[in-house]
């Protein structure tokens, strides 16, 4: 059921959403955040927005009178702001009570885009183009004369002639002016239509810890989260490898901890594989991401890689990303290595992600081409 | 608006229990009550009872917190009347026939308390009109100047809304007098002390004399402060004196009209409850309630006057003090001779069976407000008997704990929270600062600092609307300090 309320609550939950744009970091590298993904939500609590005004501090004079069993100097508990509240004060005490306001994964991911100032990504291919729709879907007090509603219109002269008793049912003219007019009003919906796949790569030898594999699961979850935002039908996968490469559904990747040495080209050479039998570039955008501690097992292994890269991943995707997170145990030669043979190539994305709170910079640094 | 009929089983119960109502003495305008689903009553609950408000986003705001805590099962709302003649008053769709047969008897006491208390006595009675008006009023300048300019414009005259003088409609305005020639009034005497003729010269020496008129000159010719008293209207200060634009004023005038309309109710708020639970208790015990429906009646009835400990329960502390009235009315306890009566047995014992205590609770409900309220009728006997005490932060434990049980602090604290609904007093004390067109407000500082940042933002939002450069004077710390914004920065030096 419509509610007279409801562009009223559209209109605060705008604000909120730009409240949480200035707070996102803080959100962004708080682990539980994915715990608590409910089916699609994700609570996120908020300050209530209270317009400033002049009012008692909470520094002096705070507390109030109750009622009930007691004696001087028993405790009453933490009060919260709310409970305890002296009478007239009750909710005057503003910016201390959380609101949680619930988001959908779509609102995070644009407010995500937004704060990063991310373009959108292009579509790929003549078939996926980003199509616009105008839709006539009210009425307004303004507009062009050409989108004048006649029947509308009419009828609110025909009101305010009868109202003000110019009207006679004997010689029914009905003459509009200015304030009678109703033109139609209309908006436009974009339809993003495109495929993408990304393919998430995780580094899970021995020498990546918890900590470093807590970071790439915050950063592919935001960035799963936005690309979802940009593209219908898009999927995900996860390769992970030591030594040896393997593909695996979303829970193990997050889960596994192997122990062996690191050959990244196996997992590369899996990545090409799998491009290959897969997703033709005709129809797909692709975007491998991956993560490691940036530690090779060899530099012969290293060379290897640069080279799978050159001839058969770069070719194929929209851009690659290394994302290196740093661990006490790693050489992060990787990084280096990268940055030497793709420096001039735009394809190709490279960030070091030194602790939580630089996931925030990292995914600016993979997304921010918008390619 | 079209009221949808009652089913005819409430409206038959709305009759009885109207009737009930009158026999006691109540006296209310008509009432509509109207049954909504519980997602149209938070609206209109968010709309403070209005089927229709401008358009802003904080009504979203109190919907979403409505409907959370709902959802969350934190609250149900129960209840909802507004001041208007005839009043309209809502049920919830669903609620057992007990709720709604106490709903509508709780409902009568309110209606009659808007009726007859004073302090609603200058409120407008047709707001539902109003507040439709203002609805179209602010959707026009939307449209013509778009949402985000008139919103912001609305947000910045919100930040002010408190300050108001509540009691301002019931001061009678004088027209200022004009002088009836342009002549410059004739200076009056000067002062002169009694002397015999051959001393005048000198005890009022001519010297002084002439120092005394010069002085009284400069004084007529000075140029008028505006305004010439400090002014707690500040929301009217600005409509007279703001460089604004017609919509600007519209918009203002529309946020004053509704922080005025409200006022009342924020200044009568335990009596108001006090007053419409006494009545509810009253019409249900003694006459609507069936015998099969008293458990149920007592157990959502506790549920209105609980108070969790350390709370305070405008409607518990109402209808105690309108019960304890009447009984020292119905007993005689009142006058001087039950003041000087220092024995404690004595006074337990004190009833003259007068029977004086209904016709006084009318005369409370029609005279008087919170603070009067207390200020009279909170008294040493009452505080004890329904364990009153007052509580404070205790910064070392981060604990709120009880600081006292004793009769004058928790008065004091009581009544200092209700003065002025518990804001600091500002007034504005000069519209041409400096003959800079500055503005100047002063915070009568009362021993509670402001919340200093809070403060700037305001300074923000008046500045948005007065234009030119404002200022405040306050206390922090003991320490009289000026802020002041200009459009860009902000100061802060001592005062």
């Amino acid at each position: 059921m419509a509610l007279r309320i409801d562009p009223d609550h559209r209109r605060f939950r705008d604000i909120v959403r730009g409240k949480i744009k200035q707070d996102l970091r803080k959100y962004v590298s708080q682990g539980e955040l994915i715990g608590r993904k409910g089916k699609d939500l994700v609570s996120i609590p908020l300050p209530q927005i209270n317009p400033p005004r002049f009012h008692f501090g909470s520094k002096n004079g705070n507390g109030g009178v109750g009622q009930g069993e007691g004696d001087v100097g028993d405790s009453l508990g933490k009060a919260d702001p709310n409970a305890g509240e002296g009478s007239g004060k009750a909710g005057d005490q503003s910016g201390e009570h959380a609101l949680e306001v619930e988001l959908s994964l779509e609102e995070l991911a644009q407010i995500l885009g937004e704060e990063l100032h991310l373009p959108r990504i292009e579509p790929k291919g003549k078939e996926r183009i980003v199509s616009q729709k105008d839709r006539y879907v009210g009425i307004r007090r303004t507009g062009p004369e050409s989108l004048r509603h006649f029947k509308r219109t009419f009828r609110q002269a025909l009101r305010r002639q009868m109202m003000t008793g110019t009207y006679s049912p004997d010689r029914p003219i009905i003459v509009p002016v200015r304030e009678d007019k109703r033109y139609r009003s209309w908006r436009t919906t974009p339809l993003p239509q495109s495929n993408a796949v990304m393919i998430f790569i995780m580094d899970v030898s021995g020498s990546m810890g918890d900590e470093q594999k807590e970071i790439v699961r915050i950063e592919s979850f935001w960035i799963d989260t936005w690309l979802r935002s940009q593209y219908k039908g898009l999927e995900s996968r996860f390769i992970i490898h030591d030594a040896a490469a393997k593909e695996v559904d979303r829970d193990t990747f997050f889960r596994t901890r192997e122990s062996g040495g690191t050959m990244i080209s196996s997992a590369y050479k899996l990545c090409a594989q799998m491009i290959a039998d897969e997703f033709p570039t005709s129809e797909w955008n692709i975007y491998p991401f991956h993560f490691s501690d940036g530690d090779n097992w060899s530099v012969d292994d290293t060379v290897q890689c640069i080279e799978l890269l050159r001839t058969q991943i770069l070719p194929k995707v929209n851009q690659f990303c290394y994302g290196q997170v740093e661990s006490p145990y790693g050489s992060g030669q990787f990084i280096k290595d990268l940055k030497e043979h793709f420096d001039e190539d735009d394809r190709v994305v490279v960030s070091e992600i030194k602790a939580k709170e630089a996931i925030m910079d990292s995914i600016r640094d993979f997304l921010g081409k918008g390619k | 608006m079209t009221v949808a009929q009652l089913p005819p089983y409430l409206h038959d119960i709305q009759k009885e229990i109207e009737a009930h109502g009158k026999a006691f003495g109540l006296d209310f305008w008509d009432v509509e009550f109207e049954i909504l689903d519980y997602k149209r009553m938070q609206e209109v609950a968010a709309y403070s009872g209005f089927p229709v408000r401008y358009p802003h986003w904080r009504f979203g705001m109190e919907f979403e917190h409505l409907t959370k805590s709902h959802i969350y099962g934190l609250s149900k709302i129960y209840e909802m009347v507004i001041n208007n003649n005839p009043a309209y008053a809502y049920l919830l769709e669903g609620n057992s026939l007990v709720d709604q047969k106490m709903v509508i008897a709780h409902v009568l006491g309110h209606v009659d308390f808007f009726k007859n208390n004073y302090f609603f006595s200058k409120t407008n009675r047709r707001m539902i009109d109003g507040m439709a008006n203002h609805a179209t009023r602010i959707r026009r300048h939307m449209e013509r100047l778009g949402v985000d300019k008139v919103e912001s414009f609305i947000d910045s005259c919100l930040c002010l809304e408190n300050l108001i003088d509540p009691m301002s409609p019931f001061i009678v305005r004088k027209a200022p007098e004009r002088p009836d020639t342009n002549e410059p009034p004739e200076l009056a005497e000067i002062p002169k002390l009694r002397a015999k003729s051959y001393m005048d010269k000198f005890i009022n020496p001519p010297e002084f004399v002439e120092s005394q008129r010069k002085k009284m000159e400069r004084e007529r010719d000075k140029p008028k402060r505006n305004p010439p008293e400090p002014e707690r209207d500040v929301l009217a200060f600005l409509l007279g004196n703001a460089p604004l634009e017609p919509w600007e004023l519209d918009v203002l005038e529309i946020v004053r009209a509704e922080a005025y309309y409200f006022a009342p109710q924020r200044q009568t708020k335990i009596m108001n409850e006090g007053w419409a639970s006494f009545w509810h208790g009253k019409i249900m015990t003694e006459k609507a309630l069936k015998a099969s429906e008293i458990i149920d009646y007592a157990d959502h009835n506790s549920g209105v006057l609980a108070t969790a400990p350390g709370q305070w329960n405008p409607y518990k502390v109402g209808i105690e003090l309108f019960r304890h009235i009447e009984e020292r009315w119905d007993k005689g306890r009142f006058g001087r001779e039950w003041d000087d009566c220092q024995n404690i047995d004595q006074r337990r014992a004190w009833d003259k069976r007068l029977g004086l205590g209904r016709k006084k609770i009318f005369e409370v409900r029609r005279l008087y407000n919170d603070v009067t309220f207390i200020d009279e009728f909170f008294t040493q006997e009452f505080c004890q008997e329904k364990k009153f005490f007052s509580f404070s932060l205790n910064e070392r434990t981060g604990n709120y704990e009880i600081d006292s049980k004793e009769f004058r602090q928790v008065k004091q604290k009581i009544l200092f929270q209700l003065t002025n609904f518990g804001e600091p007093f500002i007034a504005v004390e000069d519209g041409n600062l400096d003959n800079r067109g500055e503005l100047l407000l002063r915070h009568r500082h009362e021993g509670v600092d402001l919340q200093p940042d809070h403060a700037r933002a305001t300074l923000t939002a008046l500045q948005r609307i007065w234009r030119r450069p404002v200022s405040l004077i306050t206390v922090f710390d003991n320490k009289s300090r000026m802020l002041r914004y200009d459009g860009k920065d902000h100061a802060e030096k001592a005062a």
